[in-house]
């Protein structure tokens, strides 16, 4: 650098570095905790964070780029006619920036990934749907579908067990059935506060997605495919279901509203709807992990191995359709 | 230096075998209406054969549907196309064992565009026609899409219309950006960017384009037969359940995986085998090394959605069960084979844009492009590790999940052969002189528009954050940022910029700024908003929403029309400097140092007297000592070389 000649490049970076460091404390601050999907479940609040220090990278990337180029319209821009820049072949190359850029980039978008991965470990899947044989299992959920298959999973207030919920999409709505309550179905999707939720997704027809928004829940409902999600409720409150897979024309229909709530009215509401919809629940197909539509549409039949393998072969599959 | 004594040799046979002198044809000759009759009766053919062979099947008297005839209908009708518009005149005349007539030589005028050309720029400019019909057809559907979310109660069309046009729109985009770029641009300039007479098969070449064509009227047949309710990715088991516009969709995925296939051979082909003496790896021009990555894409990644498109017209024609659950096939394997293409696909619409503004900014720069080489290896790598990242698509549908930190890694790994496209950007703009012409401003708002896609691409792949964000309205925004941000911005760029190479007339600046800042104002306020709206949990493909969400919709509506007209301008400024007030354009109006501008204009069938003898890599702008690009021997005299 000859003396008396702008270091354009210093410039740049230190209105980077102040605009990076302004907008990051602002958004950590006054945005981030506001982010989506919000912080009703553990899940929910970890995903938060996730985006929030992704953005914290982000925004300083895109403020580089931004200030770089902003920077380079207003010094260099010339009219056609002007002399021009006379680089020689030093302007085609430069090792020392191609290396530093690879390296930054690199190490950026490495930590990302590891980053990434850790969060998804350590919170069992992040609410993401893991496929019939899931691996990241929350503590104590993992004899829950042996037990639930068996009719003896129990879930009591207080007692810190995970609730096992089953949800069955079809066009174009989802039912949910509750295995440690008499396996009853319904359309309402009530949860308890505090508590490890495991969700068993599966469909009748074709291919939805259950996403219970602020629960962070989002797993797509195949048929013949049970696919399990999981998550750890913490306070009270609201929540929005939409199916999140094209299913079919009233795919934009297909949603409705669930609430976590204590633990005390969550067994009372099981209990009471329990007994309620009894004459109904002994006509439902005994609890599986797949269900298969009788070809008539009405009774519907199951897997009766309850399997979780997800593709029953031919032989299997409507061996033992109850007599309808 | 002369051109030494074998090169003449070799432009006499290049120039002698593919050409007959015989002049061309009449009406009663192959030409588009020959092919639009030949489509007709091919498809009635095929509609009353199917009706024959399968009329009293179980499935025909259950659906009241007849795929068997619906299918060979538009086969028969692909067929009638070609052969009427003269695609099979040569390998048909080969079966029988004659000799196999030349194609004539072309046609003066406007007729030849109505032709089978095997003439690379005849099919340049054909492409252009033929990719804005598609633009402008699914163009259209977007405004349907963006008016029915005007309000989420109050609708315009019922829930069926609308998942109809989403789905077409989503196809019809999807298939267009495929060749927005390498078809026009590619097929035009390859050939001219290195030093080649021709491309390596003109037929290949031309039935490429005669098969994209034929792709868009298989695609948009399925409006009429009552469109397909499964948006474009088509998933199985609705795919298994939905109506013969099932059919239109994915026969239409096939025939233009054809023509993606061949049109992607024949480039590479071209690329790798055509290139003038001295035109070496390293001096070859970077938009070309962006066509190269991008039609080795097209050739390696386009037979799994022919595979996945057939196996569905199996299942639906032929009751076979590729992805029918219940009798031992998989939905999962439709998801991975059309991924497994879908991936790479989005490369093959990202690519070519980086080609042509790594091309452009050095020009307007009035510098060498920075780090050619790293701008080269962005793009192959890009292009590379496209081909490892397509279940990051299908993260929460229950696949194995051991695979997600996998999947997770190569996905954010793109991130760095992509970073090497801006700092090559970044590098040439450091200490230029930038020159604001309109191809300048859309390769420019490229890099912002690109670097918004790419970031939030980084978010998607964070397999926690992409449980929520997954299928929402922030996958959509992020998408339209890097395929309309990036490949359409880039697209226009190209045509700002080689147009006056092609038609010899400039096209006008002021309503070229207009074009350009109304679509680029309005791009951004068109999807900007849906990254918060995918944020608040819409998710795609729904015609109804929150209504705390109409806001921001309506904002997004209002500008997706402005957006809309900004396309009306473009056309306008087409029409305006092509036909109503042309201006003449200097030979080197951008002062480009490009092989392409040192031919003469219009460019000859030929392209060059004689083939360039390449000295140098074209990218040394401002360096008065270099040595020049070509050697051109003695007839020098008349070049258009003015930098």
């Amino acid at each position: 650098m000859k003396n008396g000649e702008v270091n354009h490049l210093r410039r740049m970076g230190t209105w980077w570095a102040i605009a990076s460091i302004v907008l990051d404390v602002v958004y950590w601050f006054a945005v981030g905790p506001h982010i989506t999907p919000g912080r009703l479940t553990e899940m929910a609040k970890n995903n938060q964070m996730d985006f929030n220090i992704l953005f914290l990278v982000a925004l300083p990337v895109l403020l580089g780029v931004w200030i770089f180029m902003g920077y380079a319209f207003v010094h260099w821009s010339e009219k056609r006619g002007a002399p021009e820049p006379v680089g020689g072949p030093a302007g085609a190359e430069n090792h020392r920036t191609n290396v530093l850029w690879i390296s930054i980039t690199s190490i950026a978008v490495l930590a990302a990934a590891v980053f990434g991965t850790w969060a998804l470990i350590v919170d069992h899947g992040s609410g993401g749907g893991e496929g019939p044989n899931p691996v990241w299992i929350p503590d104590g959920a993992s004899s829950v579908q042996a037990t639930a298959l068996a009719g003896t999973a129990k879930w009591a207030p207080g007692t810190n067990a995970p609730l096992p919920v089953q949800v069955i999409g079809q066009q174009w709505r989802f039912t949910y059935r509750y295995p440690t309550f008499g396996n009853f179905e319904t359309p309402d999707l009530v949860l308890p506060a505090n508590t490890t939720v495991v969700f068993d997704v599966t469909s009748l027809d074709v291919i939805h997605s259950f996403w219970a928004y602020q629960l962070s829940v989002k797993a797509d409902a195949n048929p013949g495919v049970n696919n399990v999600a999981y998550t750890e409720t913490r306070g009270t409150g609201n929540f929005v279901v939409r199916c999140n897979e094209l299913c079919g024309i009233w795919h934009g229909s297909m949603f409705d509203f669930g609430k976590v709530v204590s633990q005390g009215d969550f067994m009372n509401w099981a209990q009471k709807t329990e007994a309620a919809n009894a004459a109904n629940t002994k006509l439902l197909p005994a609890f599986a992990y797949t269900y298969t539509p009788d070809a008539n549409g009405a009774a519907g039949g199951f897997y009766p191995d309850g399997g979780v393998t997800p593709y029953s072969p031919v032989e299997t599959y409507g061996a033992k359709q109850p007599v309808s | 230096m002369t051109i030494s004594a074998e090169r003449p040799t070799e432009v006499a046979t290049h120039s002698a075998s593919p050409y007959s002198s015989k002049k061309p044809r009449g009406w009663f000759s192959q030409h588009l209406g020959t092919a639009l009759l030949a489509a007709i009766i091919g498809y009635l053919i095929g509609h009353w054969l199917g009706n024959h062979i399968a009329w009293n099947y179980p499935t025909t008297a259950a659906t009241g549907q007849n795929y068997v005839a619906n299918f060979l209908a538009l086969l028969f009708g692909v067929v009638g196309w070609l052969l009427g518009i003269g695609a099979l005149n040569y390998p048909l005349a080969k079966l029988v064992g004659r000799s196999g007539e030349h194609e004539p030589e072309e046609a003066d005028g406007i007729s030849k565009y109505f032709r089978y050309s095997t003439n690379h720029k005849t099919v340049g400019i054909q492409y252009i026609v033929g990719v804005l019909l598609f633009l402008f057809t699914a163009g259209l559907l977007a405004m349907a899409i963006r008016t029915e979310l005007l309000n989420p109660t109050t609708h315009v069309f019922s829930p069926d219309t609308y998942i109809k046009i989403v789905s077409e729109h989503g196809t019809i985009m999807m298939m267009m950006a495929t060749s927005i770029i390498v078809g026009p641009l590619g097929n035009y300039f390859v050939p001219l960017m290195i030093g080649s007479r021709r491309m390596a098969f003109p037929r290949i070449e031309a039935f490429s384009f005669w098969t994209f064509t034929a792709g868009y009227m298989v695609i948009f047949s399925a409006l009429p037969y009552g469109g397909f309710p499964t948006g474009w990715t088509g998933y199985a088991p609705l795919q298994t359940q939905a109506g013969p516009g099932m059919i239109s969709y994915l026969f239409g995925f096939a025939v233009i995986g054809l023509g993606m296939m061949t049109a992607g051979f024949n480039v590479a082909v071209t690329i790798v085998n055509y290139r003038a003496p001295g035109m070496t790896w390293s001096r070859v021009p970077v938009f070309v090394w962006g066509i190269l990555a991008t039609a080795a894409l097209m050739t390696l990644a386009t037979p799994a959605l022919f595979a996945a498109g057939t196996f569905g017209l199996l299942d639906l024609v032929n009751q076979t069960a590729f992805y029918v659950n219940e009798h031992g096939g998989s939905s999962y394997l439709w998801q991975n084979l059309f991924w497994f293409f879908g991936h790479p696909e989005v490369y093959i619409m990202a690519i070519p844009g980086f080609g042509v503004v790594g091309e452009l900014l050095p020009v307007f720069c009035r510098k060498p492009l920075f780090g050619y080489k790293v701008s080269a290896a962005g793009m192959i790598g890009v292009a590379l590790l496209s081909f490892f990242v397509w279940q990051h698509h299908i993260f929460q549908s229950g696949i194995n999940p051991d695979m997600r930190p996998l999947f997770m890694l190569t996905t954010e790994m793109i991130s760095i052969p992509t970073g090497f496209i801006f700092l090559v950007g970044l590098g040439t703009m450091y200490k230029s002189k930038m020159r604001f012409e309109i191809p300048m401003l859309f390769s420019l708002a490229l890099y912002f528009n690109f670097l918004i896609g790419g970031l939030t691409g980084v978010f998607i792949s964070d397999v926690p954050v992409n449980v929520t964000l997954h299928g929402s309205f922030f996958v959509l925004s992020h998408f339209h940022y890097t395929i309309m941000g990036g490949l359409v911005f880039a697209f226009m760029a190209g045509l700002y910029y080689w147009l006056p190479k092609m038609t010899g007339k400039m096209m006008n600046k002021k309503i070229g700024l207009w074009h350009f800042w109304t679509m680029f104002i309005f791009f951004n306020l068109t999807f900007f908003p849906m990254f918060i709206i995918g944020m608040l949990g819409q998710p795609r493909r729904v015609f109804t929403y929150a209504k705390s969400l109409q806001g921001l919709n309506d904002f997004s509506s209002i500008s997706a029309y402005i957006l809309g007209f900004s396309f009306i301008i473009f056309a306008w400024n087409l029409m305006y400097s092509m036909y109503i007030k042309p201006e003449m354009a200097p030979a080197n109006p951008w002062d480009s140092l490009g092989l392409e501008w040192q031919t003469a204009t219009p460019v000859p069938r030929h392209n060059f007297d004689r083939i360039p003898v390449i000295t140098n890599d074209p990218y040394h702008y401002a360096e008065p000592g270099a040595t020049p690009l070509v050697d051109r021997g003695q007839s020098s005299s008349s070049s258009g070389y003015q930098a």
